[in-house]
């Protein structure tokens, strides 16, 4: 039974030119990290060469801001992951006074622009004579993380059925238990999904991460700074690994989800 | 029969997250408005002294690059409803099997760093690029012609960077809709565009407004892409809050002007908010 | 398919509403109060009295150089394309004393870079680095003014005192070199394509000529705009006032309101002006040079008529470095004539030491084929050894009494970039 209203395959052109746009600065991306520049600028296509893959880690602060990209990347997703899981958890679940107020918090979390949280923490830190550096890009990941987190984990908990919990209960199940053997795997996939959308959302921050960074560089930081010569090839290839890395976890994902419903 | 320690649980649950929402969100926010209200430099220190001076002197000095950001973010967000919701509605409707495929797709330019995606842009639209260089030499395009350091060229960059965010939200809601409510209209003798305006649009207006929520406040107040695609008049509010707190380290102004922002998109949200009615926005911002 | 439209009415209301109950007001209150009692206090301000007699300032030296040791190690922080990345100055250091180095290109811009060390300075923490490079200006005053930098031992720095230029041991930003010596000095002039313009340009007026409306690309940096605007003027920076200044102020917004203006740029003017998407542009003289070598390129830098901005990126030592003994052998080493050369012959800017321009020469003279034309090229240079005459026609950037006048100029000239 075909949906929906307009027939023809027009749409469908058009939604293959828009997802054809979206894609297309990724194919430059990758396209430089082929580049064989002669000189210290990688602005100009000079000639296609496998070298810079071999030559990944040339570059010691490229390494060290990519490094540290990653490390917070995962203490975010790992903290984020805890404190957002159980908001979720307690708002899907129980109804208590304050959870009203949280929920507000939260959502202007979410929907606070960037630019002001940034600011905002910097002048906390700023006033409280607190020096910037990685453990305050890690504060400042978490903390606009854990509201995605608990959203995610919040819907999927609020699909869940209680009767299982109860049934664990009334078999003579303690509390902890319950919750390690029953609700926790019940909703792991809503804790993963939160999760691993707080590890995107870090590697990819720049905002935030500019106005508390102090001296510590990562990634995108890293980039945003060496515009004066032109960004090396080895930046473009590890975009391009990364997209690759991404590619390949979705593109796995959505196999094993094909196969489950085989 | 509720104990004391299943009335506690959620307060236990609930504790460390919101903790750290309350000292690194909430209380900034305050302290930033405190700062605002400061005055001094850098070399002799800051001392609070109620100056609502940088207010004034922020905004009449910025208005025109607050205004800006405004028009550009809602000439941004209107562009990415035109154009993300056919395609939101052609993968919700027609997508068939391979919707999450094609979902993937739309979502494939975030495993891309946000910067990276602006600066290729920028490569590729240079006056005498690969895009603009053989329309140039075709005699297409007029000699003084460019795209890079005009207005357009932000919008634009806006509309890109932050389309997924809008296709998305606005996939879920139209993905609700149930297809019998379209074969009931129909069986009412409704004719498509009645269909489409009556049923589909109301029904997607949740989606809608969690994409605008989720586009026009980022692209108001981003600067980015005014750094790398925009020219002499196309500086944004986040450009001037940037370099005050960054490069100035002029604080009360810069608190000032960050704060204001942020006044005027909660205000926007607000009255959004009362206009469209919608209760389950959080919910569906989740996806 | 679940309906979440059942929802807990208190969650609808908290969505929707903006209910301000008395809880609500005891608790914003309570926060609110928190967080103006943790503002009150304000941010210290760490101006620190500058020694006033010459006894003050060698007991000074003598009380922070006592008892500090060389530890093998050293963290240098400086621009991009200040070093050969295969870093051979450097190697010969290490060969030499022993001491190995960390070299670190992440000074992008004079201003940023301050904000970014001044409040890990203020806490009296290290910023990482036991030895920076940063212009003469207005956050070089700063850092002086605030106390963050090391006064120099120049017990220590013995080639400096023989082979540095007279005009550099009597710069008048730092008079005697108490807090820095300098790594190189750079021209702020006016960068063309010749494949875009066809008369290369010898005034300032070129770059409000309405023909190459859309292709001209301007600096960001204040400083670096009033110059500009100024010698266009006739003005002389060094001597201008804030009648002055409004003037240039002036013919800037008219340049930019014409349309002429295509970009204020931070630096990266290189890559457009190359790309032809600007024709023309304000330039920091080695930029270019390097450009050239580096991807054959044929970009032009001169200095107008009417005199251009002479700037010195100078090499000093924060008060919280780890290895302050390294860090000023490492100075001290950049001296050293041989060592001089080669930085020069690469990095194209105004070398401090005189004696490099021999060196390279007989390096030209050893050398062949594109090495050789690329070496002479530097040795006769006036880019890089500029002349008497040349340098008359060179002016600094204005030097500030105070914040109030600093912050007027910066207010003056940032209206015209973030407009």
């Amino acid at each position: 039974m075909s949906r929906g209203l307009f027939r023809g395959r027009g749409l469908q052109i058009y939604t293959w030119l828009v997802i054809a746009w979206l894609v297309v600065p990724i194919a430059v991306m990758i396209l430089f990290g082929f580049n064989d520049t002669k000189g210290r600028f990688n602005t100009t296509f000079q000639g296609f060469t496998l070298k810079w893959y071999g030559q990944l880690f040339e570059i010691d602060a490229l390494t060290q801001a990519l490094v540290n990209s990653l490390l917070i990347a995962v203490l975010t997703m790992v903290i984020a992951g805890v404190l957002g899981s159980l908001i979720g958890l307690a708002l899907g679940r129980y109804r208590f006074r304050g959870a009203a107020l949280l929920t507000l918090v939260m959502f202007a979390a979410i929907s606070c622009a960037e630019i002001v949280m940034g600011a905002s923490l910097h002048s906390l830190f700023i006033t409280l004579g607190m020096p910037e550096g990685f453990p305050t890009i890690v504060i400042a990941h978490v903390m606009f993380s854990i509201s995605f987190v608990a959203v995610t984990v919040r819907a999927r908990v609020m699909t869940l059925d209680t009767s299982l919990e109860e049934a664990a209960r009334d078999l003579g199940a303690s509390t902890w238990d319950t919750f390690r053997l029953v609700t926790l795997p019940m909703i792991f996939p809503g804790v993963l999904a939160g999760s691993m959308l707080a590890f995107a959302l870090s590697i990819d921050d720049f905002v935030i991460t500019n106005f508390t960074a102090g001296g510590t560089t990562t990634f995108p930081l890293w980039i945003w700074g060496v515009t004066r010569v032109g960004i090396p090839p080895q930046v473009n290839i590890m975009g391009t690994l990364i997209f690759a890395a991404g590619l390949l976890i979705a593109v796995g994902n959505i196999i094993a989800a094909r196969r489950r419903r085989a | 029969m509720r104990t004391l320690r299943a009335r506690l649980t959620p307060y236990a649950l609930i504790f460390p997250g919101g903790l750290w929402l309350a000292i690194f969100f909430v209380v900034p926010t305050l302290v930033m408005l405190s700062l605002s209200l400061q005055s001094g430099n850098v070399v002799d220190g800051f001392a609070f002294t109620w100056n609502w001076h940088s207010y004034v002197d922020g905004i009449t000095t910025y208005h025109d690059q607050i205004i800006r950001s405004l028009l550009y973010g809602l000439a941004a967000t209107v562009i990415q409803i035109l154009i993300g919701f056919p395609v939101a509605y052609w993968i919700a409707f027609k997508g068939g099997s391979n919707k999450s495929v094609y979902l993937f797709l739309v979502l494939l330019p975030f495993l891309v760093s946000f910067v990276l995606r602006t600066i290729s842009w920028q490569f590729l639209l240079s006056d005498n690029g690969i895009l603009l260089g053989p329309l140039r030499d075709a005699g297409l395009l007029p000699q003084d012609f460019r795209v890079l350091a005009t207005p357009y060229a932000v919008i634009g960059g806006l509309s890109y960077n932050f389309l997924p965010f809008m296709i998305l939200p606005m996939y879920v809601a139209l993905e609700r809709i149930d297809p019998r409510l379209l074969e009931a209209a129909q069986d009412l003798y409704a004719s498509r565009m009645q269909t489409f305006l009556r049923v589909v649009l109301p029904l997607s207006l949740p989606g809608v407004f969690a994409g605008v929520l989720m586009t026009f406040v980022p692209a108001t107040s981003d600067y980015v892409n005014s750094s790398v695609l925009g020219g002499t008049n196309t500086t944004m509010i986040g450009n001037v809050i940037q370099n005050q707190f960054l490069v100035n380290q002029d604080y009360p102004v810069a608190s000032a002007l960050s704060f204001t922002l942020m006044a005027l998109l909660l205000i926007g949200i607000f009255v959004y908010a009362r206009a469209l009615g919608t209760e389950d926005v959080l919910e569906v911002a989740a996806r | 398919m679940n309906d979440f439209r059942n929802q807990d009415p208190a969650f609808l209301r908290g969505m929707t509403q903006r209910r301000l109950g008395r809880r609500d007001a005891f608790r914003l209150a309570g926060l609110s109060a928190a967080g103006l009692a943790l503002a009150a206090c304000g941010v210290q301000g760490k101006r620190v009295a500058q020694p006033t007699s010459s006894a003050e300032a060698q007991s000074a030296v003598q009380q922070y150089w006592s008892g500090k040791v060389k530890n093998g190690h050293v963290d240098f922080a400086n621009w991009p394309l200040y070093m050969d990345p295969k870093q051979p100055e450097l190697k010969q250091f290490t060969d030499q004393t022993g001491i190995s180095v960390t070299y670190s290109e992440v000074i992008q811009e004079n201003a940023s870079w301050f904000a970014k060390i001044q409040p890990l300075l203020a806490a009296g923490q290290s910023i990482n680095y036991d030895l920076m490079v940063v212009t003469n200006g207005i956050q070089f005053s700063q850092l002086v003014e605030l106390g963050y930098l090391v006064s120099l031992d120049h017990s220590k720095l013995p080639n400096f005192a023989a082979n540095a230029g007279p005009r550099y041991k009597s710069e008048a930003f730092d008079p005697g070199n108490v807090y820095s010596i300098p790594w190189t000095s750079g021209m702020t002039g006016i960068a063309y394509n010749p494949k875009y313009i066809d008369t290369p340009p010898t005034s300032y007026a070129a770059m409000w000529d309405p023909k190459y409306k859309g292709k001209v690309g301007m600096m960001a940096d204040s400083q670096e705009i009033g110059n500009f605007g100024m010698f266009l003027l006739g003005i002389d920076p060094e001597k201008s006032t804030p009648a002055d200044w409004e003037k240039a102020a002036a013919k800037l917004k008219e340049q930019r309101d014409a349309g002429i203006v295509r970009k204020y740029y931070d630096q990266s003017y290189v890559d457009p002006l190359s790309k032809g998407d600007i024709w023309m542009c304000q330039a920091w003289s080695g930029d270019i040079f390097q450009k050239n070598v580096s991807d054959g390129t044929d970009l032009k830098f001169v200095i107008p008529d009417e005199g251009a901005t002479i700037w010195t990126d100078n090499m000093m030592i924060p008060k919280t470095a780890a290895n302050p003994v390294d860090a000023i052998m490492l100075m001290d080493f950049f001296y050293d004539p041989k060592v001089a050369a080669s930085l020069a012959e690469y990095i194209n800017y105004v070398t401090p030491v005189p004696a490099a321009q021999a060196i390279i020469k007989a390096d030209a003279d050893a050398a062949s084929g594109d090495d050789k034309k690329t070496l002479e090229e530097v040795a006769a240079s006036p880019l890089v050894f500029p002349s008497e005459a040349d340098y008359a026609k060179l002016r600094s950037y204005r030097s500030f009494k105070n914040t109030d006048e600093q912050k007027q100029y910066e207010n003056i000239f940032q209206a015209i970039t973030t407009a």
